[in-house]
C-alpha cells in the first residue's frame, strides 16, 4: 500500500484536495498555506503539538470555519475557493468531536439517526441497526449518552458520523478523553471499523506514537504549516528536519564536522548528504537503540554513569571520552557489566545528520 | 452558641456543629408551621361550607386560574426563548444593550403593570385617543380597542413582565452550550436556521421549564393584576373570602386548592427537567457557540424586534409613572403620608431581610457542616416558601398567630389582669414572619451557592487548626461568601418591598407599605395618587436587575457560574446540598 501513498501522478484521484488553504487566527499567527491531497480509503493522521493548527485545519475542512484564502475540493466538487463556500450541512463530511458532542437529550439510537432525516424510514432504520451492530452498541440503543462509558460514547459518536455515509470522516483527538488502558482498545476497534467500512478518515492527534501506529499517511504540522508528510515509516526513519526527527523519537545529538560527504564525530565517521559548506559544524542524530553493546576489542567504549531497567529494555547512560553529554543507549540484552566499562558499536545505517542550528 | 460547640468538640463524643443543626431544624419548623395550620383549619370547615365552596366559588376560580396559567405559560415561553435566541445567536449593533434591557421588565411588579395599562389604555386615555384622532373617529362610542380588563388582557400584561424568568434561564443555557453540539448538527446536515428547532431548543427545554415555572408561580402569587383586570383567580378568591366574608375555614380550603395547583406546576417543571442532568453532563468546557453576524438592515430589524417586550414591559409603564408622578408632585407636592409609608416599608423589609439572612445562613451552614438526611430535609423545608403564594402563607399565619395571640392575651388577662392585645398580628411581627418564610429560599439558596464554591478542604484545615464549626463559619465562610450574602440581601429586600398579597392580609391597621398604598388608591380609582408609590417601587426594583445583568454577563456564565435566577435559586442550589 505504501507505494501508492506518495501523491504522485499515477495514484488514483484524491478524495480531498487542499490547495493553499489559509486562515488568519490572530496577530502573528496563521494557518497555512497548506497543500494536501488525500487518497480514498486512507487513514490520515494530522499530528503536532497543541496550537500547531491541526484542529483548525480540520474545522476548515468541515466548513465549521471559513478559510481566508485557498481552495478545498471533495470528490472533485469545490467546497471552498474563490467566492465559493459550501455550508457544513451540505458537505457530506462526518465529524467526531473531542468531547463527542452527543446530543444529551436524545438516545444513542436517535443520535445516530440524527443525520438521516432525508432517508426513507426503513433505510434509516436498517442503517442505524447496522451501525449499532458494528459498534457493539445494540444493547445501548435506548440509553442516553450520559449512561454510557467513555469508550461507548466514542463509538456512538463515530457511528453517528458514519451514518450518512460521508465521503470523509474527521476526528478531532478522538481518543484523548479515554483512560490509557481503554485508549489502546478503542483505537484498535475504531481503526478496524474504519477499514471495514472503507472510510476515508483524518484523525487529529498530538501523540506521536498514536500517529505512527494509526495512520496510513502521517502529516506533521508546526506553527500552522506542514513540516513533512508521508508514510509512518518515512516520517520515523527519514525525517525531513530536526523538528520532525525529535518529534517522533529521542536522539543522541553528537557534534561533528562535515567533510566530503561524511560527518566526522567522536564516535566515528558517518556518510551523509548535507547542504552545507565544507568543514562546517553539523550534528549526528543517533537513536539510543542504534548503540549496541559488543564484546569485540577495538570497539568504542565508555564508563557507565547510570542504568535504568525498564522491563523489556534497559536504558544505560555512558560517559564517553570526547563527548560532553552522556550517550544514551537502549538494549534488550541482559548485560553483566564488570569494572563499570562497556564496549559498544553504532549501526551507521540509522544515523541521521543535520546542519547545526 | 460558640461555647456549646466548643465544649462538645472537646469531648470528641458529639460532633461539632450540633447548634447549627438545631437552628436549621427550628427554622424549618417555623416555615412549615403555617402550612400545617392551613391543613388543620381546612379540615375544621363544616361539610356544608365545603359544598358551597365546591359549587360556587371554586369551579370559576380554578378554571380562570388554569386558563391564566396556560396563557401566561405559553406566552412567556415564546417571548423568553425568542429573545434569548435573538441575543445569543446573532450579532448586531445594540445587542449588548438589548441583552440587559430585556431584564428591565422584572422591575415592574404584576400589579403595577396592570395598574398602569388600565390607565394608559383607558377608552378616554392617551393611546386610544391618539388612535381615534389618527383614524378620524371622534368618540369612544365609534371606536375603542378591546377592553384590557379581561382574561386576554391579563395574560398579555403578565407575560410581558414575567418573560425575563424564561429569558434569563434560557439565555444562560444557550450561552453555555458547547459549540461542538451545534457544529455536530451542522456536519450532520442541519442548516444554521434549523439548528434552533432541532438542537438548541430541545437542549434548552429544562431551562425553559425552570423559567416558565417561576413565571407561573409569580402568576399564582399575583393578586393586584388579576383583581384590577377583573380575573377571579384562586388568589383573589382567598383574599375576598377572608377579608369580606371573614370565613377562615373557607379561605384555608381555597388556599389548599391553590397549593395543589402550585404542586402541579412544580411537578410539571420537574418532569420537563428530568433530563437536565444529561444536559449538564455534556458541558465539558470547550468552545462556545459563535454568533452569526447579520447585515445592517437585518440587524436593525432584530433590534426593533427585541425591543418590543422592553417597550411594553418596562419603558411604557415607567414613562407613564414618571410623568404622572411628576405632574402630581408639581401640582400638590408629595402626599402627606408618603414619607411615613416609605419608612414603614423600609423598616419592615429591613427587619425581614436581616432575619431571612440569619436563618438562611443557618439552614445552609447546617447542611454543610453536618451533611446528612436531617440537615438536607431541614434545608428543603426551609425553602418551600418560595413556591407558596403570599396569600397562602398569610392565611396560614393568621391561623397560627391568631391562636397564639389569643392564648397569650387570655392567659395575661387571667393571671395578671392585663390585656396584651395581639402581639404578632397587631405589630409588624406577623408580616416579618411571612416575608421570612416566603423569601428564606433566596438567602438559604444564595448562601448554599456561596458555600459550594468554598472547597471542603478549607473547613477541614480550619478544624484541624482548632477552630469550631461556628468559628469556621465566622472566620472562613462568611468572609469568603460576602458577595453571595450581599446579593441575597438585596434580592430579599426588594422582594419584600414589592410584596403585596401577604402584606395586604397581615399588615397592622395603622401601617401602610408602598405596595398596599398603591393597591388602596388603585382600588378607589385614584390612580394619580398611587403613581408616586408605584414609581418608587419600580426604582427600587431596578437594583436587583442591575445585579442580575452583572452576574449574568457572558463571561461569568461561561466561567461556570450558576445561572442567576432570583426566585429559583433554591431549586437550582438544592443539588449542592442533597
Amino acid at each position: 500500500m505504501a507505494e501508492q501513498l506518495h501523491g504522485n501522478a499515477k495514484s488514483p484521484a484524491p478524495v480531498l484536495e487542499i490547495d493553499k488553504l489559509a486562515r488568519r487566527l490572530g496577530p502573528g499567527f496563521a494557518l497555512g498555506p497548506v497543500d494536501l491531497a488525500i487518497q480514498p480509503k486512507q487513514i490520515v493522521c494530522l499530528v503536532g503539538h497543541s496550537g500547531c493548527g491541526k484542529s483548525t485545519l480540520l474545522r476548515l475542512i468541515a466548513g465549521i470555519e471559513q478559510p481566508d484564502s485557498g481552495a478545498l475540493r471533495l470528490d472533485g466538487r469545490e467546497l471552498a475557493g474563490s467566492g465559493v463556500f459550501v455550508e457544513p450541512e451540505m458537505r457530506n463530511i462526518g465529524f467526531v468531536f473531542q468531547d463527542y458532542a452527543l446530543f444529551p437529550h436524545l438516545t444513542i439510537e436517535q443520535n445516530i439517526m440524527f443525520g438521516l432525516r432525508k432517508w426513507s424510514r426503513e433505510d434509516a432504520r436498517s442503517r442505524v441497526a447496522m451501525l449499532l451492530e458494528l459498534t457493539a452498541l445494540s444493547a445501548m440503543a435506548d440509553r442516553y449518552p450520559h449512561m454510557l462509558s467513555g469508550g461507548e460514547q466514542q463509538r456512538a459518536a463515530l457511528a453517528r458520523a458514519l451514518a450518512p455515509q460521508p465521503s470523509v470522516v474527521l476526528m478531532d483527538e478522538p481518543f484523548s478523553n479515554l483512560d490509557r488502558d481503554l485508549r489502546e482498545r478503542v483505537r484498535h476497534d475504531t481503526i478496524a471499523l474504519l477499514r471495514r467500512t472503507d472510510t476515508t478518515a483524518i484523525i487529529v492527534t498530538h501523540d506521536p506514537e498514536e500517529a505512527l501506529s494509526t495512520g496510513d499517511f502521517v502529516v506533521l504540522m508546526k506553527s500552522g504549516r506542514i513540516v513533512q508528510s508521508g508514510t509512518p515509516r518515512e516520517l520515523h526513519d527519514r525525517p525531513a528536519d530536526r523538528y520532525a526527527a525529535e518529534f517522533f523519537s529521542t536522539f543522541n545529538r553528537i557534534p561533528g564536522t562535515y567533510r566530503k560527504g561524511r560527518l566526522h564525530t567522536a564516535l566515528g565517521v558517518f556518510p551523509c548528504r548535507l547542504d552545507v559548506s565544507e568543514g562546517s559544524e553539523a550534528l549526528a542524530f543517533i537513536r539510543p537503540q542504534a548503540v549496541c553493546p559488543c564484546l569485540a576489542e577495538g570497539a568504542l567504549s565508555g564508563s557507565v554513569r547510570s542504568r535504568s531497567f525498564r522491563g523489556e529494555i534497559e536504558q544505560i547512560e555512558l560517559d564517553v571520552e570526547g563527548l560532553e553529554a552522556p550517550l544514551t543507549m537502549r538494549t534488550t540484552q541482559r548485560l553483566h557489566i564488570r569494572d563499570g566499562r562497556l564496549s559498544f558499536s553504532i549501526d551507521p545505517d540509522t544515523v541521521l545528520a543535520f546542519a547545526a542550528a | 452558641m460558640t461555647m456549646a460547640a466548643t465544649g462538645s468538640g472537646r469531648n470528641g463524643r458529639r460532633r461539632s456543629g450540633a447548634v447549627w443543626l438545631i437552628a436549621a431544624g427550628a427554622t424549618a419548623l417555623a416555615v412549615a408551621l403555617p402550612f400545617l395550620a392551613l391543613l388543620v383549619e381546612a379540615m375544621h370547615g363544616s361539610e356544608g361550607l365545603w359544598n358551597h365552596l365546591f359549587s360556587t366559588i371554586l369551579p370559576v376560580a380554578l378554571r380562570d386560574t388554569l386558563i391564566l396559567l396556560a396563557g401566561v405559560g405559553v406566552l412567556v415561553a415564546i417571548l423568553g426563548t425568542g429573545t434569548a435566541w435573538l441575543v445569543t445567536a446573532y450579532e448586531f449593533p445594540g445587542r449588548r444593550t438589548l441583552e440587559w434591557a430585556l431584564l428591565l421588565p422584572l422591575a415592574v411588579p404584576t400589579y403595577i403593570v396592570a395598574y398602569t395599562y388600565l390607565d394608559i389604555l383607558h377608552p378616554i386615555g392617551v393611546v386610544q385617543g391618539t388612535i381615534r384622532t389618527v383614524l378620524g373617529y371622534s368618540s369612544p362610542r365609534e371606536f375603542r380597542l378591546p377592553d384590557i380588563r379581561s382574561m386576554t388582557g391579563c395574560i398579555i400584561l403578565l407575560s410581558f413582565v414575567l418573560y425575563p424568568y424564561v429569558y434569563i434561564a434560557t439565555r444562560a443555557m444557550f450561552l453555555t452550550q458547547p459549540a461542538s453540539l451545534i457544529e455536530a448538527a451542522r456536519t450532520l446536515g442541519v442548516s444554521r436556521r434549523a439548528v434552533f428547532w432541532r438542537v438548541a431548543l430541545p437542549l434548552a427545554r429544562p431551562a425553559v421549564a425552570v423559567g416558565m415555572s417561576l413565571a407561573l408561580m409569580e402568576t399564582l402569587n399575583d393578586i393586584g393584576a388579576a383583581e384590577f383586570l377583573g380575573v377571579r383567580t384562586l388568589t383573589v378568591s382567598i383574599y375576598t373570602t377572608w377579608i369580606t366574608r371573614s370565613d377562615l375555614p373557607g379561605a384555608s380550603q381555597i388556599a389548599l386548592s391553590l397549593l395543589v395547583v402550585v404542586v402541579a406546576v412544580v411537578a410539571l417543571e420537574q418532569y420537563a427537567r428530568r433530563r437536565q442532568r444529561f444536559a449538564a453532563g455534556a458541558q465539558r468546557g470547550g468552545k462556545n457557540f459563535e454568533r452569526q453576524r447579520v447585515s445592517a438592515s437585518a440587524g436593525l430589524l432584530l433590534l426593533m424586534l427585541g425591543l418590543i417586550p422592553v417597550l411594553i414591559g418596562f419603558v411604557g409603564p415607567a414613562l407613564y409613572l414618571a410623568t404622572e408622578a411628576w405632574t402630581r408632585i408639581g401640582y400638590a407636592g408629595l402626599p402627606p403620608r408618603f414619607l411615613s409609608t416609605v419608612s414603614g416599608t423600609i423598616l419592615l423589609s429591613a427587619a425581614a431581610t436581616l432575619l431571612t439572612l440569619v436563618l438562611g445562613a443557618a439552614a445552609a451552614y447546617a447542611a454543610r457542616t453536618r451533611p446528612g438526611g436531617v440537615s438536607a430535609t431541614a434545608f428543603r423545608l426551609s425553602t418551600i416558601g418560595y413556591a407558596a403564594p403570599g396569600t397562602v402563607i398569610a392565611i396560614g399565619l393568621v391561623i397560627v398567630l391568631g391562636a397564639f395571640d389569643r392564648t397569650v392575651n387570655a392567659l395575661a388577662g387571667s393571671w395578671f389582669g392585663i390585656s396584651t392585645g395581639l402581639i404578632f398580628l397587631g405589630s409588624g411581627a406577623a408580616l416579618v414572619y411571612a416575608y421570612t418564610a416566603r423569601f428564606l429560599a433566596i438567602s438559604a439558596g444564595g448562601m448554599a451557592a456561596g458555600l459550594s464554591r468554598i472547597p471542603q478542604s478549607l473547613d477541614e484545615v480550619s478544624r484541624t487548626l482548632g477552630e469550631t464549626a461556628s468559628g469556621t463559619l465566622r472566620r472562613v465562610h462568611l468572609p469568603l461568601s460576602k458577595t453571595a450574602l450581599a446579593a441575597s440581601a438585596l434580592l430579599v429586600f426588594v422582594d419584600c418591598v414589592k410584596e403585596l398579597p401577604a402584606t395586604l392580609l397581615l399588615r397592622p391597621l395603622n401601617v401602610e407599605t408602598l405596595a398596599t398604598h398603591l393597591y388602596g388608591e388603585a382600588a378607589r380609582g385614584t390612580y394619580e395618587e398611587a403613581s408616586i408609590s408605584a414609581l418608587a417601587i419600580v426604582l427600587i426594583a431596578i437594583l436587583p436587575v442591575v445585579l442580575l445583568s452583572r452576574v449574568g454577563s457572558e463571561r461569568n456564565l461561561r466561567q461556570g457560574d450558576v445561572a442567576p435566577l432570583p426566585r429559583s435559586l433554591p431549586s437550582v442550589q438544592q443539588h449542592h446540598v442533597a
